[in-house]
């Protein structure tokens, strides 16, 4: 390996101070240090070792994290389309059709906002920081199969320089990036992302009796005296909205989030790897469950009567309370703070499905509310530990 | 029955090269060097001796023009050989060729019972003439105390948790009867207590077995449980307001000796320790040594970097350098200034890491396991990403990312507010080891005591 250590060494002249690309610095930096973790070592003074870890490492961990629900979404992408225009197909055309269909999705998310990341590196002259590689994925695992391309490379771009760039970068924004980017899209472009967006047909035509609608779609639509539950199994085809069905993901929607079970996997790894909070992941299912408790108590209408582990696994609360509630940079801070904010993300995702069947997925507005109010929370538990202190103070 | 602290949150770092309790003598020095940088009260020094003057061990070399009549003075009698000087002129080092044989400054004498009949301002002035008074340390800031203040209580840690700290009881091996006479000093300082700290997961030691005259704490738990800021926090917590002293029992010990025997004795007993060490042991040298000596053929790597202290809150020496006034440790560890093709993916068993993420398998190892960790920074400075990271090494009823931030924003409030006057650099070296962003927390925290020090 010793040839590319010189390589770069003989690159290097040219991107530092007066050198032909001196802008690029940073760039080629952030390359060089995706190759090698550099010689550099700790000041005089301080200390002189250092723990093993660094972001790069905590970034990848949650990619890895994602790759499951990943795998399956792409996986099932492919199941969805196959079941609508009625074909029969083996595990390796579904997968491949999806491949095919979340790739350039990934591709596009990736290219546009590292893109956007480089040039702000540039200009702001700042190390380019590691945060994209999470969002990069983000984003395509939460929107439809069918999103054309260039609405992902517009939300991708608005996500990174409004959500977070103009707040100074990775660690300084207020919102979670990858769901800016879906709120973009949905506020946007409304079009593309509800409705029957949810399965990829091509140029097929569905099979007589297909519906794309979600199960979150079915259950706030329900009136009367049926119930949900009743209505879900009799949508479709018999039992396709199942509660083990909708476990194990096999029905439509975005590409990541349909199967809880892949993304509790997820989950395991972050909690294994101590990656990500797993007092917010559990408080989010918490709090979603014990609202929908409390409506089946108030029991005004068939939605609210519905089952509360149903909500659990429909629509996108798991991928939200694994894999963007946890985010720390926009999640509470405390320990404390913690278990209070997911508990009000699951709380207010259910309240929002209930509640307002115009925004049938909850989770996304649930988790950027409750990002804004995080620093709340925060607060006032900081403001009790200044309130201790200040007790005991003499003067 | 004493009731024992217990302190859960911490992590040990168990670096490889902890030293045998083996005593060793060497041939001394010739030179010893007396470094005002040592010292954080000192912002104007003063220096009152020339190259070429003749000095004795206890005579005076310099002061701080802030705080006259504090002392700091020659640990050997000898020659002014250099008056080493930075950038602007700093004062750095004042260095001394060593006599063969020590003679020393005397003092007034006084024997156990004389001792007790002394007032304190006579012991004010004879510990700051005679060069022991910089042994105490102030809390909050960690500088080094005016004598006419009355602090609340003195603290003082029986162990050391930090990675490869000496045993205290091999290092005072001898020293009790000058400890207790430090400790009846100290005493007659102030009108509170005399807080005393021993490490309960350890024997105890025979050294501190029969001390009077102290409130005993009995501690136990991982690093940072040995320092004295913690200790502090979970006995009796400094307030907006409060002033404390702390000092060691080294310091003790001097203090002790300089009473009873009517001299400035700096003589000490430090530890070799490091991975790089070939024969990790203990020797005996005097305060301000050369450590050209000890160290001569005892490394196995050139590549080497040579620390005064411990890993975590040491100062980086030449290797012909001089050992720290407050320090009773060298640690030598390999330089990491080597890059790692794909270092920050590939799984590893021997780096150390508090953190479990993809490939950081030292979770696995068992406690015991010794880590030989380089000085690699082991990644880049980023902004502040993690949550809650900090507080699981902190043992304080404090924010550390809240307070960080505070400094950084230079709002004087907030500091305050969120508990600066409770911590010194030693207290949150661990929360700068285990930072995944790599921020110079140390250096940070000491910008925010200046500020405050200073408004």
């Amino acid at each position: 390996m010793k040839f590319l250590e010189e390589f770069i060494d003989k690159l290097k002249p040219q991107f530092e101070k007066g050198g032909k690309f001196e802008k690029l610095y940073y760039v080629f930096e952030g390359f060089e240090t995706f190759l090698f973790q550099l010689g550099t070592t700790t000041s005089g003074k301080g200390v002189h070792i250092r723990d093993a870890i660094d972001l790069k490492r905590l970034m990848i961990t949650v990619v890895i994290a994602m790759t499951p629900a990943l795998l399956f979404g792409m996986w099932n992408v492919g199941h969805q389309h196959f079941l609508a225009v009625g074909q029969e197909a083996d595990g390796w055309m579904k997968f491949f059709l999806g491949f095919k269909l979340v790739m350039p999705i990934v591709i596009v998310s990736y290219v546009v906002g590292l893109g956007i990341e480089f040039i702000f590196t540039s200009i702001k002259k700042h190390p380019i920081a590691e945060g994209f590689l999470v969002t990069g994925m983000l984003i395509p695992l939460v929107v439809p199969p069918t999103i054309p391309l260039w609405q992902v490379a517009m939300a991708t771009a608005f996500a990174v320089v409004i959500g977070k760039e103009v707040f100074g970068g990775t660690g300084m924004n207020i919102l979670n990036v990858a769901l800016t980017a879906r709120a973009f899209l949905y506020f946007a472009y409304p079009m593309e992302i509800s409705g029957d967006v949810w399965t990829y047909l091509g140029d097929e035509a569905a099979i007589d009796g297909f519906s794309g609608a979600t199960p979150l779609a079915i259950a706030a639509a329900t009136e009367g005296t049926s119930t949900v539950v009743a209505e879900l199994s009799g949508a479709w085809t018999a039992d396709f909205y199942s509660f083990s069905n909708m476990f194990f993901g096999f029905i439509p929607g975005s590409i990541g989030e349909t199967s809880t079970f892949w993304i509790l996997i997820g989950a395991f790894i972050l909690w294994i790897t101590r990656v990500g909070s797993g007092k917010i992941m559990f408080s989010v299912f918490a709090g979603a469950y014990v609202m929908a408790w409390i409506f089946n108590l108030v029991g005004a209408n068939a939605f609210m009567l519905m089952p509360p582990h149903y909500h659990l696994v429909m629509g996108g609360l798991a991928f939200g309370a694994v894999f963007m509630a946890t985010d720390p940079v926009t999640a509470a801070q405390t320990e404390k703070g913690k278990w209070i904010y997911g508990f009000l993300v699951g709380l207010l995702t259910v309240l929002i499905r209930v509640f307002n069947p115009a925004y049938p997925e909850g989770i996304m507005l649930a988790i950027l509310l409750m990002n804004v109010f995080a620093p709340l929370i925060d607060f006032y538990i900081v403001k009790a530990n200044k309130k201790r202190r200040l007790q005991r103070a003499t003067v | 029955m004493i009731d024992t602290v217990k302190i859960k949150k911490g992590f040990n770092i168990n670096l490889s090269g902890k030293a045998k309790r083996k005593l060793v003598e060497i041939d001394p020095p010739e030179t010893y060097a007396l470094k005002p940088t040592d010292f954080l009260g000192i912002k104007r020094p003063k220096v009152l001796v020339q190259e070429g003057d003749t000095v004795k061990a206890g005579t005076p070399i310099l002061y701080c023009k802030t705080q006259e009549n504090i002392k700091y003075v020659a640990p050997v009698s000898g020659e002014i050989a250099e008056i080493v000087r930075g950038e602007k002129r700093k004062l750095l080092e004042v260095r001394i060729l060593a006599d063969k044989k020590t003679e020393y400054e005397s003092f007034n004498k006084f024997s156990v019972s004389e001792l007790s009949k002394l007032d304190k301002e006579e012991i004010e002035q004879i510990m700051c003439d005679s060069g022991v008074w910089p042994n105490i340390i102030q809390r909050p800031y960690g500088v080094v105390p005016n004598p006419e203040d009355e602090p609340r209580d003195i603290f003082i840690s029986g162990f050391d948790s930090s990675p490869l700290a000496p045993e205290f009881d091999f290092l005072y091996q001898g020293q009790e009867s000058f400890i207790q006479a430090g400790i009846d000093i100290m005493n007659k300082l102030i009108p509170g207590q005399v807080h005393f700290s021993i490490n309960s997961d350890a024997e105890l030691s025979q050294v501190f077995a029969n001390l009077k005259n102290i409130s005993l704490h009995k501690i136990s738990g991982p690093h940072p449980a040995g320092n004295v800021g913690v200790q502090i926090h979970h006995i009796k917590p400094i307030g907006k307001g409060d002033l404390v002293w702390t000092t060691t029992p080294f310091g003790l010990a001097q203090i002790g000796k300089l009473f009873l025997e009517g001299r400035f004795d700096a003589r000490k007993n430090i530890a070799l320790t490091g991975p790089v060490v070939k024969n990790p042991q203990y020797y005996k040298v005097i305060q301000g040594t050369n450590v050209k000596k000890i160290l001569e053929g005892n490394t196995v790597s050139d590549n080497a970097r040579v620390i005064s202290g411990n890993a975590l809150t040491g100062e980086r020496i030449p290797k012909d350098g001089y050992l720290g006034f407050y320090h009773n440790q060298i640690t030598v560890l390999e330089e990491g200034n080597q890059p790692v093709l794909l270092g920050w993916i590939i799984p590893t068993l021997n780096e150390l890491s508090s953190q479990r993420a993809l490939g950081l398998l030292s979770f696995l190892n068992s406690k015991n396991k010794e880590y030989n960790l380089n000085t690699n920074t082991r990644g880049d400075k980023r902004a502040f990403v993690l949550s809650g990271e900090f507080e699981k090494v902190l043992p304080m009823d404090i924010y550390p990312t809240y307070l960080f931030k505070a400094i950084l924003a230079e709002d004087y409030d907030e500091m305050e507010a969120l508990g600066i006057y409770e911590v010194i650099e030693e207290d949150v070296a661990l929360c700068e080891f285990i930072d995944v962003s790599k921020h110079n927390i140390q250096q940070i925290l000491r910008q925010g005591l200046e500020l405050l020090q200073n408004s």
